[in-house]
């Protein structure tokens, strides 16, 4: 016999012997416990606190001194706090947007032509080439850059200068007009890889027969491109464009390897800013309002995204039974 | 599709990967190249010799061999510990089907998602009273949970497909939930979870923003951590620079070339689910 107490989702049960397997589920519970526990003392215990701190005035010492939303009033006029987030939306450009334009191309040709026509092999190796960036830790793909992106002796401005562009040659990373824009070259060339990747994998879905239909009615390949691959492969879009947005806007090693958000602020970023309000300044108060609502940004986006998934899903399911 | 339309997409693919991979060479070459030499000659020339002088002095300089046996211990201890928990909480909600799986499962979901910056402060503020602040153990179960979000997510939607027969006959003859999960679900989902290890290695290996904050003596650094830290204080010259950067660049590609398939495979699998 089983004995299930059900309190509040709380399940105990009283092992008696060997019982028949006929509600199973709810003694599951119990393996949830450890996760329960870690995911506490690690995530929601510390976001409570953040969340918490947010609301009062407080320097790390001390005790904090409850300032109701004074911090985000000073938030509203705060014109670095609105910079930070201006930014952030040219990172979405450099990281979401550019990549999965250019990964579509790149996995359709990728797939398309070279697979076709130079064998599959050639493709994973190219494949390869665009991936590395994508392994490697964010502070050596900034030293990389920094060093070739340097005003003096930099590889970029020697190749300039090679090549008779002298007049072309910038401080690239210290000078307030380029700054913003040479990390979002940077950004683009580490986040190209995982579009493609995902859409490469996408595409092996889509039914071939699709394609010979179509080259037959003398479709052309932008035609095809077009009117099956995009359609076939839109969950895969989506969600890379979810989760690059959302890297995007968290994007902190980058700013602080390649610019530390100078010059003058012009790189800035929220996750920056905060990291800077916390540990330089140690406005802890101050820095976990700027989170807060990088954090209420992300999660709304992350819901909307899932609420999206969920329905597709719903109506694939729909469409089996 | 004639010969001569298709090469020249081809030709343009290769010039596109050679541009992926250019900063990786011209980082190689220059790391061999003696700070008189590259002076002279500036970075886009070929080196004259093999100077690895340089490549010994920063090695020596940052004590490396630590950084990277700090960087293993925490990746390969994060790995182990998250798939342990990933897998737990993916069999109470795949497989156990627990009541109110779906808001566990978002819960989780969401926990993946949620940056860093939001938990940053407390978690440094938490292990200096639980004395355990600049500790490789400190960082090793914060990412342990982590990286667990991400795993728990898409194990418990493989599981969730797991073939309900191959359970309850397990079940039938006597086997209890632990034995049909270690002796059942574990085995036949090996291939899913070697990803995981795979990607949570990498993964943690490349973390940046909480073991800076967290590990600030130079014996607990990470190899990103150390680097990010050096390129920061804007105190290296260049040959130093391609030093760091190289040694930087090694292990990734180590990793790269190992477990490429995994990797592509897993990445996909990921984003899909």
């Amino acid at each position: 016999m089983t004995v299930t107490v059900e309190r509040g989702g709380r399940v105990v049960e009283k092992d008696s012997g060997p019982k028949p397997p006929r509600r199973p589920r709810d003694s599951y519970a119990l393996f949830l416990l450890p996760g329960a526990l870690a995911f506490l003392a690690v995530v929601v215990v510390p976001f409570l606190m953040n969340t918490g701190v947010s609301f009062t005035d407080w320097q790390g010492v001390g005790s904090p001194e409850w300032s109701g939303l004074a911090n985000y009033r000073e938030l509203m006029d705060d014109s670095e706090f609105w910079a930070s987030f201006r930014h952030s939306l040219f990172m979405v450009v450099a990281m979401a947007a550019v990549p999965t334009v250019i990964g579509l191309v790149l996995a359709a040709a990728l797939f398309d032509y070279v697979g076709k026509h130079f064998g599959t092999r050639t493709a994973a190796v190219l494949r390869a080439c665009f991936y590395l960036p994508q392994v490697l830790p964010i502070a050596v793909a900034g030293i990389v850059w920094s060093w070739i992106l340097a005003p003096d002796n930099g590889s970029l401005n020697e190749l300039l200068k090679a090549v008779g562009l002298e007049s072309f040659q910038q401080d690239w990373l210290g000078d307030p007009d380029f700054a913003l824009y040479s990390v979002m070259g940077v950004m683009v060339w580490v986040q190209i890889g995982f579009p493609l990747v995902v859409f490469m994998s996408g595409l092996q879905r889509v039914d071939p027969q699709l394609y010979e239909a179509a080259e037959l009615d003398g479709a052309g390949w932008w035609r095809r491109f077009w009117h099956i691959t995009l359609p076939q492969i839109r969950p895969e879009i989506y969600v890379v464009l979810l989760w690059c947005t959302i890297a995007a806007l968290k994007v902190f090693g980058a700013v602080y390897v390649l610019t530390k958000g100078g010059p003058g602020g012009e790189t800035n970023v929220p996750s920056y800013f905060s990291f800077t309000t916390f540990f330089e300044k140690t406005q802890v108060g101050y820095g976990a309002a700027i989170s807060t609502v990088l954090t209420v940004i992300i999660l709304a986006l992350a819901l909307v995204g899932l609420k999206l998934q969920t329905r597709a899903e719903d109506a694939e399911e729909g469409l089996r039974v | 599709m004639t010969a001569v339309r298709r090469y020249p997409i081809l030709v343009a693919l290769f010039i596109g990967a050679l541009f992926m991979v250019l900063p990786f060479l011209i980082v190689a070459v220059n790391a061999v190249k003696s700070p008189a030499e590259y002076s002279a000659n500036g970075p886009l020339s070929l080196p004259e010799g093999l100077y690895l002088d340089g490549l010994k002095d920063f090695w020596e300089r940052v004590d490396f061999g630590q950084k990277l046996i700090n960087s293993v211990l925490i990746s390969g201890s994060v790995a182990l510990g998250a798939v342990v928990l990933s897998v737990l909480n993916a069999y109470a909600i795949g497989i156990g089907r627990i009541q109110g799986r779906t808001w566990v499962l978002a819960f989780f979901v969401l926990a993946n998602m949620l940056p860093q910056e939001a938990l940053v402060y407390p978690i440094y503020y938490l292990s200096k009273e639980a004395g355990i602040y600049d500790t490789r153990l400190s960082v090793i179960i914060v990412f342990t949970v982590i990286q667990a979000a991400f795993g728990t997510y898409l194990l418990s939607s493989i599981l969730g497909q797991f073939p309900r027969e191959i359970i309850e006959a397990a079940r039938i003859d006597g086997a209890n939930k632990w034995q049909v999960l270690w002796r059942i679900v574990v085995p036949v989902s090996r291939p899913t979870i070697g990803v995981l290890l795979v990607l949570f290695f990498i993964w943690t290996w490349n973390e940046f923003l909480l073991p800076l904050v967290m590990l600030i003596s130079n014996d607990n650094q990470t190899v990103s951590v150390a680097l990010g830290v050096l390129q920061g204080q804007r105190l290296m010259d260049a040959t130093m620079t391609n030093a760091a950067a190289l040694l930087g660049v090694l292990p990734a590609i180590v990793f790269f070339l190992v477990f490429q398939r995994t990797l592509t495979r897993g990445i996909a699998v990921g984003a899909v689910k």
